[in-house]
């Protein structure tokens, strides 16, 4: 019998007060995620139990109990109120999957701070732009991220510290850094955790807009309900789960369910640090036992590509349920996990603004292949009419994924912007940016997105943002960017590029501008085909039509090209 | 084509483009992917680099993780394909 049990009577009988319950919370409390992944969960007498298995590069292993990630997170807590940082203040988080990139979060967490975790692999410029728009007091690095840092240091005079935590004194600490080591550092068994309440700044995750710079998506505190009620009913998590969840913290799969979900239910969970390959990953169901793998279409793709004869190496046996997240999940891919794991690979939909599930399918419910399942129990969505802005009221009709903006881990604004959060909203509803249709029964289908932003391996790039960085190149004059399909990462990004007199297209100048933009903003966002044009489509106001480049890519119809300029 | 010095074109390369800390160093052996120094989408890069330099074409499903795993392995991969060529 699954946690959720039947879907249809959780839909009908619905309240958070169930997680309310669960938490031993209710309004008015205070509510620090820090402590209820932590303490309390030591105080239901399980600080023994193991919390985290964590396995790195070259064979390094560290095993952490519920007792270990207490102390180690109220010693990284009274670390940072040493160095006078206070609640409210953004502490970034830039580190690789190692211990201290989970611990620090909730360490974070626990002064009341806003944890701003950001993605290791960004480049200078994307990591600047939501430094400044944070105005971030301190960055927790490792030294092989400090160079990016200390690039862009100058122009961050908000930022106090930097904390290096692998400081080995090989060389000097540059200015405002200071070497915090967990392993050294004298463990606090008792910190005061700061009273955050359910409206409390929690953390902080950037996401990618179609015309503007990265948004700082706002989350509290209560979000937790929330995260907790989901990871138990659409990821079924148990307590005797051994739990894999793929995604880095660096992106909010990786806090929410990687992060403030298991630990909050007292589950053990593994975590690899290391790059992709399909024996490695294989290896560590089969060494840990895992039980429960929270993963995302492009790896089980890329598990697909490495073929089947590999999986019968492995004893996968103790794996139960299996669940996926960050793009839409093919068919092709629920079959071939049926087929090779015994269970499919339940899709789950949402986004850093829900900051949980908001629609899923569930174990005891029919899994449609392709299908992204039915709304959260409490949680109402729909598919819009883009012209009215009503629900439709026949199924089968492509629209707008649209939800009533009611559950406790929705966010709250964008950081310092209001305005555009105000933007995500028609006629009550918020609108995900995500096309779909509805079949009879109530299952969502994905259609699409409704804008211009890249889905890349379940992760968004802006358009925008890695044409404003082609300008910075000195051989590019125009671009414009938009998405190519891919086999494995769903869509990969492709830039149309005019150079300006004086350059010439080349398979040099090619590469230098992948990795131009691979530097500056990140692997993802690096154009993995370029095509040099001699102009680019554009209205007779001079605006460029991304939509006719993207039309091409996708072997779509171009439609109305009337203000096309060359007409 | 002469392939030689090709271990130290590649390694002097992946050092220059994607090692972010100048203090590590890097040998034919030290594992690239599963070590996180180059992740699955700046493979691409690599791998073009690799068919600029060399005038290959390496196909997809010979461009994995584990050929790209160290300098030694893409020297292997390498003058796979410019024997390949003739």
């Amino acid at each position: 019998m699954s946690n959720i049990g039947s879907y249809d009577e959780r839909a009908k009988n619905f309240s958070w007060q169930i997680a309310e319950k669960e938490l031993g919370w209710k309004p008015g409390d205070v509510i620090n995620i820090g402590w209820y992944c932590t303490d309390r969960i030591c105080q239901q007498g399980k600080g023994s139990k193991v919390a985290l298995y964590w396995e790195g590069h070259a064979g390094a292993e560290k095993t952490f109990t519920y007792n270990d990630i207490r102390l180690a997170t109220n010693t990284i807590g009274a670390f940072l109120r040493g160095l006078g940082l206070k609640d409210g203040e953004r502490i970034c988080l830039f580190m690789d999957k190692i211990p201290e990139l989970y611990l620090g979060f909730l360490g974070i967490l626990k002064i009341g701070a806003i944890a701003q975790p950001l993605f290791s692999a960004f480049g200078d410029e994307s990591l600047f732009v939501r430094l400044s728009n944070a105005e971030t007091s301190a960055v927790i690095t490792q030294k092989k991220h400090a160079p990016k840092v200390r690039k862009i240091l100058e122009k961050l005079p908000h930022v106090r510290h930097i904390i290096l935590v692998d400081h080995d004194g090989a060389s000097p600490l540059k200015d405002r850094e200071v070497a915090f080591s967990l392993e050294k550092a004298a463990a606090v068994e008792r910190l005061d955790i700061h009273p955050t309440k359910a409206e409390s700044p929690s953390v902080l995750h950037y996401t990618s807009g179609t015309t503007g710079m990265p948004k700082g998506v706002k989350h509290v505190h209560s979000s937790l309900i929330s995260q907790y009620l989901t990871a138990k009913w659409a990821l079924d998590l148990r307590e005797d789960d051994i739990y894999w969840c793929t995604a880095d913290p660096g992106w909010v799969t990786g806090t929410s369910y990687g992060i403030i979900a298991p630990f909050a239910l007292g589950v053990t969970q593994g975590v690899m640090d290391a790059g992709f390959s399909a024996e490695a990953w294989y290896k560590f169901i089969e060494k840990r036992r895992v039980t429960m793998w929270y993963s995302a279409p492009t790896a089980i793709r890329s598990l697909m590509k490495a073929g089947d004869e590999i999986v019968k190496k492995f004893d996968l046996s103790s794996l139960r349920h299996l669940a996926s997240v960050g793009e839409p999940l093919n068919s092709e891919a629920v079959v071939w996990s049926e087929k090779v794991f015994g269970k499919p690979f339940y899709d789950t939909y949402w986004q850093t603004e829900t900051g949980c599930i908001v629609i899923s399918n569930y174990p005891g419910m029919e899994v449609r292949a392709g299908s992204m399942g039915k709304p959260f129990p409490g949680i109402t969505g729909t598919v819009l009419d883009p012209v009215k802005n009503e629900p439709y009221t026949t199924h089968g009709k492509i629209g707008l994924v649209g939800l009533k903006f009611d559950w406790p881990s929705r966010m709250r604004t964008y950081w310092n912007n209001e305005e555009a959060f105000q933007k995500k909203f028609r006629n009550g509803w918020y609108i995900t940016g995500d096309r779909s249709k509805l079949d009879a029964d109530g299952y969502f289908w994905f259609a699409g997105r409704d804008d211009d932003i890249i889905n890349t391996a379940g992760h968004l790039v802006s358009p925008f943002e890695v044409e404003s960085a082609l300008l910075e190149h000195p051989a590019v004059a125009e671009s414009a960017v938009v998405s190519k399909p891919d086999p494995i990462n769903l869509e990969v990004v492709k830039a149309f590029v005019a150079l300006k007199p004086g350059f010439t297209a080349s398979q040099d100048l090619d590469l230098d501008i992948m990795n131009f933009i691979r530097k500056k903003l990140s692997p993802l966002a690096m154009p993995q085909e370029i095509e040099f044009v001699p102009s680019l489509p554009k209205t007779r106001s001079g605006k460029i039509m991304r939509r006719i480049l993207h039309a091409k890519e996708w072997g779509e119809e171009i439609g109305d090209t009337s203000t096309l300029e060359n007409d | 084509m002469a392939l030689e010095g090709l271990k130290d074109t590649v390694l002097n390369y992946v050092t220059k483009e994607y090692l972010e800390d100048d203090s590590e160093t890097l040998t034919y052996d030290t594992p690239l992917i599963s070590g996180g120094i180059v992740d699955s989408f700046s493979m691409v890069s690599l791998k073009r680099f690799l068919e600029n330099k060399y005038a290959i074409q390496i196909p997809d499903d010979k461009a994995t993780p584990e050929a790209f795993d160290s300098v030694n392995k893409i020297a292997t991969l390498v003058e796979e394909f410019v024997a390949k060529k003739g």
